[in-house]
């Protein structure tokens, strides 16, 4: 390759190889990654956990974990090298040219010291006098849009909404104007309407700043709505490269294919089809990969791509894959046609007529649910969608009896009600309900078995003994896809893919009636998310089984959802089929949540921003609980009157002052999908 | 329940596998090779004490306050007894008070720590009361009061020290149930209709057994030492009783007349021991831990 003076980058890293020191052996995590990102660039790393996208971050800042070695290749910041930096030239760098922005705002920022302290820190390490530096504070928190910053510095980490301290974050990271400002998955822990305000923000200090930008995301959408150009990560290598809406519209890749295939889009439901899986998973680190190291998932695979590793391609139009059968990605088949699914219209299963919880926290009445009138069919999914703190969770708590409802609140199943605690409801009301959760690691007891976890559950829940108890777990598991195999491992050695299904398996161990989902798949890569809703699409197809499905991705519930219920403060706001709801005309609050969503095949047009945070449920507002932050407000009427739940359409009700015919002219919808 | 008989089994043999991978990890780390040994050498002492003492322990047969030398290694005390024999005879004692007393005090702390952080309510508030009752007296001013009314026989004493050490043990019992209780497999559990009872014992004992068996190791060092404190605070017990406390309780008088080595000894048989049973304490917490 000659030299030609090249123009200086912001961030150049080439051939990048990265070990992890694990038990005295190094493993490989980057095979080799290169890329570069030019002055007031944002560039994205995009791929599955474990593909090496925080690896390839860290790195490029120096600030891999101890047990972490570059073990070769290069990193340049600005035209420094900052592989051979000493420890006090990289201080130095950190401090005044490169910036970084973690996935948790809570845990950057110090719980003792107030926000005051802290981002004036930043200044006077930057050589500022103390009265200068306090200055400097309030314009960079007044620069992330932060409207009071005299009184968000008076406070506490723990004082400030997660999006709030992501902003102070933010603010202290560009306190040294730098270059480059890394950001780890920074809206990840964020609910969706301040993930969009959050990336709104990043965008404009684009625009004012020259700072080139790397960001690590798992979810597409963001990263086509931020960055210029995309990376995609495999195993440690980046397998396709290319201009961000380019590489998403027409994937050249077949790994970005099948990322790209597993998401839920352009409103598909479980009626019409499966979701695309990539077969197999991610290989371990420090194995071996002579070739090509997508191949043993790859559906094109040849004999080529096992003999010799691909070269990287370049495509043109600044487009780069490293795939030895470019043309051969149209080959790739769609998923199958799921047959035979579809809301059945069953009868009501689950009744609940005005369920309140109300919470007493040291003298002060919370109350968390609000009179929720409810039904759910056999066979049905009901989506509840709706900001944290809306009241999700709860309201799945107190159907299945973790909390007690408050009294006066009658929940009925199959028309006789049931007692407001689980441990006071008959065995069948008990077989008849059960829960997946979020987060598997935490729903598995880790010093079980897979076989005893699943014993347990069947022989209590179905009053089988012995030999039959064994049957039943291995029909399960092999419903589930879990091998003889797996039943005899403890949690920790499947992957979170695997121990979902285990917790799934366990909820079906009495053939319930009623499965809770709350955010099954939010803790699961997309290909094991995709294997998971066709799962439970499949069982809820088998089986007539009803969903309660919670869940912040609106891409998900529109997938698995017949019905869709949306909450704000302990309320339904809103609740009707699940192509009305997606169709409109909605309820403001729902009109909101759909807009806030960056989807990978760009964003609605209309943009509607919730400002501020969501009210403490313990002082709600007057009138209609959404008036502060509606912009639909009518003055002297929606902060005076509640607005009744009435029935707009049939089967569609809704909790709005605005008439239905206003909402659907005012509402010019953008389509959310083709 | 027959019906769950095999899945029991299954978890039987899945804690002695555990419990062999521990084992190995452990044989690996140094501190806790060289506190082995040092256990096993006094472990030795104990069990052998009278045949491997060069002397008599109790007879006083030598010139008194003879310094170590060739005969005597660690010298003789004030009645011309032979400290290095009473120093390994004297290991007896303590090898069988302390782990005994570490034994009671954590499984009555594992009680009452699993039923208050698991059950919570009225009941926690009243044990946890009663247990920072017992924290907020000194050591040393229970001992006295006891041993003065019931006397200083070996069940009084472990029993004393035992009750003194469960509130540690039940503090960090319960804040390890809390933590547990916290995660939803206890509520899928409660969800199935599972018993109090089975939730602490099966589903959260085994994870958290880890930190019991580290406060176990961790108590019985404490125990050593408390026992050997209460022994020389009460400065009772019979005066030819070959015990370490007890050695360092009637000779300690004698130091400023130069004549240190009948309190010296003992003490360092002391801190020999209860550093031997660190060392294997925090191997055992390291491995728990990783």
């Amino acid at each position: 390759m000659t030299v030609t003076a090249p123009p200086v980058e912001a961030l150049a890293v080439k051939d990048l190889r990265v070990a992890y020191l694990v038990r005295g052996i190094p493993r490989e995590v980057l095979r080799g990654v290169s890329f570069t990102v030019g002055p007031g660039e944002a560039y994205g790393l995009v791929g599955e956990s474990g593909c090496g996208k925080s690896t390839t971050a860290y790195a490029a800042l120096r600030y891999l974990p101890g047990n972490g070695r570059i073990t070769g290749g290069h990193i340049s910041v600005g035209g420094k090298d900052v592989t051979n930096m000493t420890e006090a030239q990289l201080r130095r760098f950190r401090a005044t040219e490169a910036s970084m922005v973690y996935q948790d705002p809570g845990s950057a920022l110090n719980p003792v010291l107030r926000v005051d302290a802290q981002v004036t820190e930043t200044f006077t390490l930057l050589g500022q006098g103390k009265d200068e530096a306090r200055e400097s504070a309030v314009a960079a928190l007044r620069r992330v849009q932060i409207a009071d910053p005299e009184r968000v510095l008076q406070r506490y980490p723990h004082q400030l909404s997660g999006g709030m301290q992501q902003r102070v974050v933010i603010a202290m990271a560009l306190a040294s104007d730098p270059q480059l400002l890394v950001l780890d998955e920074p809206t990840t822990g964020l609910d969706a309407t301040v993930e969009a305000n959050v990336l709104d923000l990043v965008r404009t200090l684009r625009s004012e700043t020259n700072a080139a930008i790397l960001l690590i995301a798992h979810n597409l959408g963001v990263i086509r709505s931020m960055c210029d150009r995309v990376g995609v990560m495999y195993a440690g290598k980046v397998v396709e490269e290319g201009p961000a809406i380019e590489v998403f519209d027409n994937p050249q890749h077949p790994y970005t294919v099948g990322l790209l295939r597993c998401l839920p889009r352009h409103g598909a439901h479980k009626a019409e089809r499966s979701l695309y899986t990539i077969p197999g998973t991610l290989p371990q680190i420090g194995a071996d990969l002579p070739t090509c190291v997508f191949v043993d998932r790859c559906p094109i695979a040849s004999d080529r791509c096992r003999t010799i590793a691909p070269p990287l391609v370049e495509i043109g139009g600044g487009r780069t894959t490293l795939c030895h059968h470019r043309d051969r990605i149209g080959e790739i088949t769609e998923a199958t046609f799921a047959a035979g699914r579809g809301a059945t219209q069953g009868e009501t299963t689950l009744k609940l007529t005005g369920v309140s919880k109300t919470f007493r926290q040291s003298g002060h009445s919370i109350p968390a649910l609000v009179a929720v009138d409810l039904a759910l069919a056999d066979g049905e999914t009901l989506g509840l969608v709706g900001e944290s703190g809306s009241g999700k969770s709860t309201l799945a708590k107190a159907v299945l009896g973790i909390h007690a409802p408050d009294p006066g609140s009658t929940i009925e199943l199959d028309g006789e009600p049931l007692a407001g605690k689980a441990t006071n409801r008959p065995t069948e009301a008990k077989r008849s309900m059960q829960m997946v959760f979020q987060n598997p690691d935490s729903a598995l007891n880790r010093s079980w078995s897979v076989r005893r976890i699943l014993g347990r559950a069947v022989g209590k829940l179905t009053g089988l003994k012995g030999d039959e108890v064994d049957n039943r777990v291995t029909d399960l598991a092999s419903h589930l896809r879990l091998t003889p195999r797996h039943l005899d491992l403890k949690p920790r050695q499947l992957s979170g893919g695997l121990k979902q299904r285990v917790a799934i398996a366990r909820a079906f161990a009495g053939d319930p009636e009623i499965v809770v989902c709350d955010e099954p798949t939010s803790a699961l890569d997309v290909s094991v998310q995709a294997a998971i809703l066709n799962l439970l699409a499949e069982l809820q197809a088998e089986d007539k089984t009803a969903y309660i499905f919670i869940s912040h991705d609106l891409a998900v519930v529109q997938y698995l959802a017949d019905r869709i219920a949306v909450m704000y403060l302990g309320r339904i706001m809103e609740v009707g089929k699940s192509e009305v709801v997606f169709r409109g005309p909605n309820h403001p609050y729902t009109e909101a949540l759909l807009s806030a969503v960056p989807t990978v095949d760009g964003e609605p047009k209309t943009r509607i921003r919730l400002e501020g945070d969501i009210p403490s449920p313990a002082n709600p507002p007057s009138g209609c609980v959404f008036h502060t932050r509606c912009h639909r407000f009518i003055e002297g009427l929606c902060d005076i009157t509640e607005p009744p739940f009435e029935e707009v359409e049939p089967g569609h009700m809704m909790r709005c002052h605005i008439p239905v015919e206003e909402l659907r002219r005012i509402q010019v919808k953008a389509p959310l999908e083709a | 329940m027959t019906a769950l008989a095999n899945t029991e089994d299954l978890a039987r043999s899945e804690r002695q596998q555990a419990r062999k991978e521990r084992w190995a990890l452990l044989r690996r780390r140094p501190a806790f090779i060289i506190g082995a040994l040092i256990l096993l050498f006094w472990i030795v002492a104990a069990v052998g004490g009278d045949a491997l003492a060069p002397y008599d322990p109790f007879a006083s047969q030598f010139k008194t306050k003879t310094p170590p030398g060739a005969v005597n290694f660690f010298g003789t005390d004030h009645l011309g007894r032979d400290v290095f024999s009473r120093v390994l005879v004297g290991a007896r004692d303590v090898l069988i008070v302390a782990p005994l007393v570490a034994v009671i005090s954590v499984s009555l702390g594992t009680l009452l720590g699993l039923t208050a952080g698991y059950l919570r309510g009225v009941l926690d508030e009243v044990i946890g009361r009663l247990m920072e009752a017992i924290l907020s007296i000194p050591v040393v001013m229970i001992g006295l009061l006891v041993l003065t009314t019931l006397g200083s026989a070996a069940p009084v004493i472990i029993g004393t020290v035992a009750l003194l050490f469960t509130p540690i043990v039940y503090r960090t019992v319960r804040t390890a149930v809390l933590a547990e209780a916290q995660l939803d497999y206890v509520t899928s559990a409660r969800l199935r209709g599972e018993s109090s009872f089975f939730i602490m014992t099966r589903e959260i004992l085994p994870n958290i057994s880890g930190p019991i068996v580290v406060e176990l190791t961790v108590r019985v060092g404490y125990a050593i030492f408390t026992v050997a404190t209460l022994k020389f605070v009460a400065g009772g017990g019979q005066p030819d009783e070959a015990e370490w406390g007890n050695m360092i309780g009637q000779t300690y008088d004698l130091i400023p007349g130069g004549t240190w080595w009948p309190t010296i000894f003992p003490a360092l048989a002391i801190a020999s021991l209860v550093i031997a049973v660190n060392l294997i304490a925090d191997s055992i917490d390291a491995v728990y831990s990783s």
